[in-house]
């Protein structure tokens, strides 16, 4: 009987060679990622349940990225708890404006494929992208990884999603993912893992895979998973072993669900107020009038999508009275944006460029609306209240819709 | 732990996320007791005040969905409700709650069968009852259990690091 | 008996021949700018008039600068208000191009006009040869309504400048070395007038500089000849003089002092008042938590050039929050083309958007509870940039980098 990807990796770090879905095991982890809004309460859960050092310092990094720049006058006790509990346990990955964690962890080299990996956030599924196992997890649980170097899982059954011709133009990976979370609903996938494969998923960027990795939680994953292959050895600076090329699902493994799809058919989406699996084709959302477009977040603020938004907005000037708000995923993307020019094509074009952290994703800052306010943004939630009052509508949509609807000011498509 | 209690019902629908649960604008609040009047507030800022201890939340498929925010779970139970039951649970919130001590009941059928304010009897791992009719609910595999006796993953922790 | 600037810029404004300190005239504005730190109060107080009108459409910029992003739903509301009012009315409206005040003095601010800002630091027109003051709602919405305002001609104490800034010190250090000399309130309701041969060695941005920070010493307004700088710069962004003014020789002044530029020395204005003051020497050692370059007081170009020279190669201190926030787009177009914004993200620095920042304690960088910033911006009061126990250290644009790389004070030659 052959084995998903995720029994592969479970195989792997446990060194059981028979366990499958369903069976609950142990597991060695082999990085893990705090970020600035749960430090504190790791910090004291960590200290309240007795333990006094770290089981590997160089495996814990903690990235302060929701609260940068702070908006409130309490948010830098974050960093003041982060900074003195790297100290006092000698963690030396801090990043302190960076970027978001989810897009520093695989960049800087901290996941590599196969591993096993947990973070305080649940977009933490988006490790998958260069085939690591990684999901969210709250910050007890993350207290009692610091000590302890192990969590228990159940090991989830898989969804196998193959994807398989050449994709639309303006039609993004991100439309997939929105595409796919609609059919299987905002639980569809709950406590398993979504595999893909197929020849559109293998000629994807490694950027691409990110975001579809990053939303599986929004059909409830617990883990999304890639094949390694030559791009996710470049993007990770390695050579691939034999161990990480075979991280393939199995013909014969066994899956819960087969989903295939024809690239040809996705049309660009709109996930519509207030669930992502709200989905509908942007054609039917035309003339729609919105104030507000929203690029970045660990989704899709990454150069490719920065790139494809600077494509359509060259020349050309966001609608007046829209505001355009634009936060890189990370540093190294809007230092890289800096050199390419795409950051003076979309400065010229009118957009509010942030430093790089959550922004407006997480609702603290960063372009906060207010009652009948319309915003279309390329994150991944459009919750009730998540980027100001009850009575703000949120579209999610891919970078080219996006920015097709700041020039136009209203929905369109691109 | 076979265990019986009366509660009053809150009903909630599908899809409660964990920003209807606890916005983000709330978690860096020092404590818990300071996020509780905004529990559940995008969607129904009065509750929180309405909510008395020993109450159940009775909600619709995939309860708690979202962020990792493990104040969700908390600041469900620092408003004293008992349980909650759903047609399913996201599977982040699970754990946490799990991890918290909070009691979460997983039953499809519960939710089209009360409305808020009636009066349920809610006997752990074997059934509720409401309006005369039994709705039987799962139990919890061994391990969680052993979390939650334990009073939840902290205390569990310390029993290991010999602190109890 | 000769007249001030302030006092022939009142005159034409009255339309009268001559104008003398204390006396009260009716005015026609030249221009009314607003930002969405309270045109959201104007608004309620207009929609509530019997017969709401605003008397010349053109004459209205309004600019959202102080919350830009957004940071609440309570913000992005009144901001909406100003939008939404902007939008019916043809406002010249602003949103994420820059602080009010470098917007206006890019795209708007003309000699000899009198302009009316519903903020304190509208002095800074002052580089320019125009009469800027800041008003509350109240005189705001009576000018826009009736086009006219009431000005009592205010009596000026004249800064003859003479020599040339030391190398490292900057115009920041010589305005808060005369806020220092004359004290909080030693221009209270007065117009301070620059001139003097060490006037045409300073930039235009030098010139903003000093001009924006008089009304910490209380100024009503601060003044400066027109000269060929001034003149370059206006032509260079496509504008005309309404009227050149200059001081006459046998103006009276309620004052004239006689500055020796050579002697100034880089300065710190310690929490938490601005005329605080010592020389950043003497702060040496202080530990800070952050950092801010920009604000309307020094967030041009010319400040971020000195920034970057100074933190090209190397890294701001790991527990420092270094903010660096150009003053409006067209600096930040100007510094990417330069390659300093480049060198301020290679640094670790954090860069914003064009906006007012954590020089007003707004959403971009506020501080905590017991942190110290040091800030090229406009003010120190107590729990200005966040947390009411809180500490501000104003300096220059060199002092404040050269901190944020030491961790702690420290001028620039000590770094």
């Amino acid at each position: 009987m052959g084995a998903t990807i995720i029994e592969k990796i479970i195989r792997r770090n446990t060194g059981l060679p028979e366990v499958k879905a369903g069976d609950i095991v142990t597991v060695q982890v082999d990085r893990v990622m705090i970020h600035d809004i749960f430090i504190p309460f790791v910090a004291d859960k960590f200290e309240e349940m007795g333990f006094t050092r770290l089981w590997d310092p160089d495996k814990v990094v903690l990235i302060y990225d929701h609260l940068v720049p702070a908006s409130q006058v309490d948010d830098t006790r974050h960093f003041r708890v982060g900074n003195a509990f790297a100290e006092k346990y000698g963690m030396t990955h801090v990043h302190r404006s960076d970027g978001i964690c989810h897009q520093l962890m695989p960049e800087a080299g901290y996941v590599k494929p196969g591993n096993v990996v947990f973070g305080t956030d649940s977009h933490t599924t988006t490790y998958g992208c260069v085939g690591a196992f990684s999901s969210g997890i709250g910050y007890t649980e993350m207290a009692g990884i610091l000590g302890t170097g192990t969590l228990w899982i159940r090991i989830p059954p898989t969804i196998r999603v193959n994807i398989n011709g050449t994709l639309p133009e303006n039609v993004t990976s991100k439309d997939v993912i929105l595409r796919l979370i609609g059919d299987l609903g905002a639980d569809g996938a709950t406590y398993q893992a979504l595999e893909f494969a197929g020849d559109t998923i293998e000629s994807m960027s490694l950027a691409s895979r990110m975001t579809m990795a990053n939303m599986a939680i929004e059909g409830g994953a617990k883990c999304a998973l890639f094949t390694p292959d030559e791009k996710t050895a470049e993007f990770c600076g390695i050579s691939l072993t034999e161990a990480e090329t075979s991280l393939v699902g199995d013909p014969d493994a066994e899956y819960v669900r087969v989903l295939n799809y024809r690239a040809e058919d996705f049309v660009p989406v709109m996930a519509c107020p207030s669930q992502v699996d709200n989905i509908h084709p942007v054609a039917e959302l035309a003339g729609t009038k919105i104030d507000q477009v929203f690029i970045g977040s660990c989704t899709n603020g990454r150069l490719e999508d920065l790139m494809c938004a600077a494509r359509i907005l060259k020349g050309k000037k966001v609608a007046p009275f829209v505001k355009l708000i634009v936060t890189p995923a990370s540093r190294k993307i809007y230092r890289e944006a800096l050199a390419n020019g795409t950051m003076k094509t979309l400065q010229e074009a009118g957009a509010i460029i942030t430093h790089p952290g959550c922004g407006l994703c997480c609702g603290r800052t960063g372009g906060i609306l207010t009652d009948g306010e319309r915003v279309v943004a390329t994150n991944n939630r459009n919750f009730l209240g998540r980027m100001g009052t009850s009575k703000v509508e949120i579209y999610l949509a891919s970078p080219a819709t996006a920015a097709v609807c700041a020039i136009a000011g209203e929905i369109v498509v691109p | 732990m076979s265990e019986k209690f009366k509660a009053r019902v809150w009903v909630l629908g599908d899809d409660i996320d964990t920003d209807i649960i606890i916005p983000t604008e709330y978690l860096a609040l020092k404590t818990v007791e300071d996020m509780k009047p905004y529990a559940f507030s995008p969607l129904r800022p009065e509750l929180a005040g309405q909510i008395l201890p020993g109450d159940i939340i009775v909600a619709g498929k995939n309860f708690g969905c979202g962020s990792s925010r493990e104040q969700a779970p908390e600041v469900i139970k620092a408003l004293g409700i008992r349980c909650v039951v759903a047609g399913s649970f996201a599977r982040i919130f699970f754990r946490n709650a799990i991890n918290n001590g909070l009691l979460l009941i997983e039953n499809a059928d519960l939710h089209d069968a009360v409305k808020e304010g009636d009066e349920v009897e809610v006997e752990v791992g074997v059934k509720i009852t409401a309006g005369g009719r039994d709705f039987p609910i799962p139990s919890l595999p061994d391990n969680l259990l052993e979390i939650l006796n334990a009073g939840g993953l902290v205390k569990a922790m310390r029993r290991r690091n010999g602190l109890e | 008996m000769g007249m001030t600037i302030a006092e022939k810029i009142v005159a034409r404004a009255a339309k009268v021949s001559e104008t003398r300190a204390g006396e009260i005239h009716t005015v026609e504005l030249d221009r009314l700018m607003s930002n969405d730190g309270t045109t959201h109060l104007t608004i309620d107080m207009y929609n509530k008039l019997k017969h709401p009108r605003i008397q010349d459409v053109s004459k209205l910029v309004w600019i959202v600068d102080h919350n830009i992003p957004s940071d609440s739903p309570k913000t992005a509301a009144s901001q909406k208000k100003m939008r939404d009012f902007a939008r019916a009315n043809g406002i010249t409206f602003y949103e994420g191009e820059g602080v009010c005040h470098q917007v206006m003095m890019e795209n708007h601010v003309c000699p000899g006009e009198l302009i009316f800002g519903a903020d304190s630091h509208t002095c800074a027109y002052g580089a320019l040869g125009a009469f800027g003051t800041g008003v509350g709602c109240t005189d705001y919405l009576y000018a826009m309504v009736t086009g006219t305002s009431w000005v009592m001609v205010p009596e000026t104490l004249r800064f003859n400048l003479h020599g040339q800034l030391p190398e490292g010190v900057y115009a920041r250090d010589l305005i808060l070395t005369i806020i220092g000399k004359i004290g909080a309130n030693g221009a209270n309701y007065k117009a301070m007038e620059f001139g003097g041969e060490g006037l045409a060695t300073l930039s235009m941005s030098d010139r903003i500089s000093v001009c924006n920070l008089c009304v910490e010493a209380g100024a009503k307004t601060a003044l400066m000849e027109v000269d060929e700088t001034a003149m370059e710069f206006l032509r260079a962004h496509d504008r005309e003089p309404k009227a050149l003014f200059t001081a006459d020789e046998d103006a009276e002044y309620a004052e004239v002092y006689d500055i020796d530029l050579t002697t100034v020395v880089p300065i710190v204005a310690k929490p938490h008042f601005v005329d605080n003051v010592v020389p950043a020497t003497e702060c040496a050692g202080t530990r800070i938590d952050e950092a801010f370059l920009g604000s309307c007081n020094n967030g041009r170009i010319e400040d971020l050039r000195v920034g970057a020279s100074i933190i090209k190669g190397k890294k701001v201190h790991p527990l420092v929050r270094f903010l660096v926030v150009p003053a409006s787009r067209s600096v930040m177009l100007q510094a990417m083309e330069e390659g300093l914004i480049d060198i301020f993200m290679e640094a670790g620095a954090i860069v914003m958007n064009p906006n007012c920042s954590v020089c007003w304690g707004s959403c971009q960088g506020v501080i905590g509870e017991g942190e110290t910033l040091i800030s090229t911006g406009t003010r120190n009061f107590k729990g200005r940039a966040g947390h009411r126990n809180s500490f501000v250290y104003l300096a220059d644009a060199a002092t404040v980098t050269a901190s944020a790389i030491k961790g702690e004070i420290t001028t620039a030659d000590n770094l």
